[in-house]
């Protein structure tokens, strides 16, 4: 069994600094879990001290059966793969993979067919005689995994492996990664991963669950379709999806025919189901709230079953992206992202910045935030 | 040359130097400026030449030297000698004590060699110490290590010579290498931690993980890395070593435990007059040692002098 659980882990520097806040979290046998966040959101200092190369100032780490807090790095089952590769310049590649296996005397024979296995699930049985000044980045960094592969650890730990790459290269290492640990799991082999990324795409495409971080304080953790469907909070909201969801200053208000969201001067009707939940809001706080809308839940066209509400704004700039138009409009005082599929982008052509147009908001898929809190509100 | 000449010229310069795949100027100004560098060079060459002569002309009369005759040398400040003698090389290495140069070769490597390989093993433990552990007092340490390279060495030599003297190791060459396995070459431990602060840690991290003890990162994985910085450590330490004159003069009275430093002064004697050709033919040989490891490492030796050590 290889999980690992935290709780109420901490991390507090001599100088008072506190960066880790009573982070509980609990990663299941063999899953690959996505630590993603801005910089500066303790998502690498959570990695470091489940490896053992920073202390934990208070709370508990397991992995598998043990409390891990106080082992060394090599005690703990874990392997782990840095931003930087870290390979060891003055040895091969063969003995870079070795390297580990070395120090724990693992018998020659073993440690040849351990090193082996692993060049051949990664496709570089041909680099071993190599240094690692004759590889290339993607050469490097799979000479990085694979040294985490050929110890067989518990838990397979990733700080940013991608981010060094060019944005081809990471694509392709995405799929790649994310194969190996589904052979590794296939094969019955321990695979429990967790993966530091800034890049929410990374996040979204590799993780079974998303461990979202701010200032040392999870957001929230749940599936990558979860967290984009129902984000916990605004800055989950705003941190996960592409382009970044809108964001908007909004008020709730009671009309006779249920509830409003007045927006930048524009009444954009709530659906029935969605206002039934809402109903106490709009008394409390003089009913102010942030309304979220995903850039792809603004059409061109109203939708055929009619909860598609107008709004009227002015063109900035569009984006052309090939597939997909973004455009980028004035909404009163306001600025809003909206997707348009490219087949749908016909009523843009001939259109200047300023020129007006109207824009139809899916207000069943729109998100409410508490204006103070961020808190989801429904 | 008129201006419109000068500038035609220079255009035409231009275009050859493109014919040849360099850089082309379209322009007279650009013409200019590609004339100018080139006339740049060959300036900075030629004066770098000279400063050059200058710095290693004594060097270079002194091996002409080394086949003059005794008035000869006092004659003329040339080079060439009138004609190649090479016998003051087998008078000046017999010497005229009983002992030849062979013995004091002996004694300067029976100095330098373990004191090369104290030096090297105690500066890289206290460099690893200063730069990548956490400890009480290291900033204390650190300050006063550095502090005790600002002494000048002759404050330290009574001092220590009463130590010596009352632990009983005088005439011996233990005063000349024991000290330097305690660190005492601050010079050292301080170019070494500055190569090692420039080395990332993530190696260092990465070797932890894989099992490493503080031991073994340091031989596996810090000492491979340090290796150009070793290696000046180990050239520079042989040349201040085989050059040291103070040391052994104070330490050492046995004529036969004398190294070259010594002896070469020895050979300078004050009552009858100096063979001259000798002693100079011998300061040929005492340099070779020192010049043949310079030689041999530069390359490692001005990347471990110079860089920052960053590497991976």
């Amino acid at each position: 069994m290889a999980r690992l659980s935290l709780s109420k882990v901490e991390k507090t520097y001599p100088n008072g600094f506190k960066a880790v806040h009573g982070v509980d979290l609990d990663v299941r046998d063999g899953e690959f879990m996505v630590f993603v966040g801005p910089s500066g959101c303790a998502k690498s200092t959570l990695l470091r001290m489940i490896a053992g190369l920073e202390s934990i100032t208070a709370g508990e780490l397991r992995i598998g059966d043990r409390t891990v807090n106080s082992l060394a790095p090599k005690e703990r089952g874990i392997a782990m793969v840095f931003q930087n590769y870290a390979l060891y310049p003055h040895m091969k590649v063969y003995d870079n993979l070795a390297f580990g296996l070395k120090l724990a005397r693992t018998p020659p024979a073993e440690l040849d067919r351990r090193v082996r296995h692993a060049a051949r699930l990664l496709e570089m049985e041909h680099l071993l005689d190599r240094y690692p000044k004759q590889l290339s980045g993607g050469q490097a960094q799979r000479v990085a995994v694979g040294r985490a592969i050929v110890k067989k650890p518990e838990v397979f730990l990733f700080d940013e492996p991608l981010s060094n790459l060019d944005a081809k290269l990471r694509a392709a290492m995405r799929v790649r990664l994310t194969e190996l640990h589904r052979t590794l799991r296939d094969s019955d082999q321990p695979a429990t991963t967790i993966y530091v990324t800034h890049d929410q795409v990374e996040a979204m495409t590799m993780g079974e669950r998303i461990c979202v971080l701010k200032d040392g304080v999870i957001q929230q953790v749940d599936t990558p379709t979860a967290l984009y469907e129902r984000p916990a909070n605004a800055f989950v909201a705003s941190f996960i999806g592409s382009p970044e969801m809108n964001l908007l200053p909004a008020r709730l208000e009671a009309t006779d025919t249920g509830l409003t969201v007045l927006l930048a001067g524009t009444r954009l009707r709530l659906p029935g189901e969605r206002a039934s939940v809402l109903a106490g809001l709009p008394h409390r706080a003089g009913g102010t709230v942030q309304l979220g809308l995903r850039p792809e839940h603004l059409t061109l066209s109203a939708r055929p079953h009619g909860d598609s509400e107008p709004l009227a704004a002015r063109l900035r700039f569009t984006e052309h992206m090939g597939s997909e138009v973004y455009l980028h409009v004035d909404v009163g005082d306001l600025v809003m992202t909206a997707r348009i599929p490219a087949e749908q982008a016909l009523p843009l052509q001939g259109l200047q910045r300023g020129d007006a147009l109207t824009l139809h908001a899916q207000m069943a898929a729109c998100h409410l935030f508490d204006a103070e809190t961020g808190l989801r509100l429904a | 040359m008129s201006g419109a000449h000068a500038r035609s010229g220079q255009v035409k310069e231009a275009a050859n130097m493109s014919n040849k795949g360099e850089v082309s100027a379209t322009t007279g100004h650009g013409a200019l400026v590609l004339g100018r560098d080139q006339g740049n060079r060959w300036l900075r060459y030629a004066a770098l030449g000279a400063v050059a002569l200058v710095m290693l002309y004594p060097l270079l009369w002194l091996v002409g030297a080394s086949f003059k005759t005794n008035a000869e040398i006092f004659s003329s400040a040339g080079f060439w000698p009138s004609r190649w003698d090479v016998s003051a090389y087998a008078k000046g290495w017999k010497t005229s004590t009983e002992y030849t140069f062979a013995t004091y070769f002996l004694n300067s490597f029976l100095i330098t060699l373990p004191r090369i390989v104290v030096t090297v093993v105690s500066c890289v433990m206290v460099a690893y110490a200063f730069a990548r552990f956490e400890f009480w007092g290291r900033k204390l340490l650190f300050s006063i290590m550095i502090a005790t390279m600002m002494l000048p060495l002759i404050v330290l030599r009574l001092p220590q010579y009463l130590v010596f003297r009352e632990i009983g190791w005088l005439d011996s060459y233990l005063p000349l290498i024991v000290p330097s396995a305690f660190a005492t070459d601050t010079f050292f431990v301080f170019m070494l931690v500055q190569f090692l602060r420039g080395i990332p840690r993530d190696m260092e991290e990465a070797a932890q993980i894989d099992g490493c003890n503080a031991w073994q990162l340091l031989w596996h994985i810090i000492v491979p890395l340090l290796k150009p910085a070793i290696i000046s450590v180990v050239v520079f330490q042989f040349i201040w070593t085989m050059n040291d004159f103070m040391g052994p003069l104070i330490y050492l009275a046995s004529v036969e435990k004398y190294p070259v430093s010594l002896a070469l002064k020895m050979s300078i004697g004050a009552t009858e007059e100096v063979e001259w050709g000798n002693v100079i033919a011998i300061s040929v040989v005492a340099l070779i040692p020192s010049v043949a490891v310079f030689f041999a490492a530069q390359k490692h030796f001005i990347e471990g002098a110079t860089s920052s050590g960053v590497k991976g």
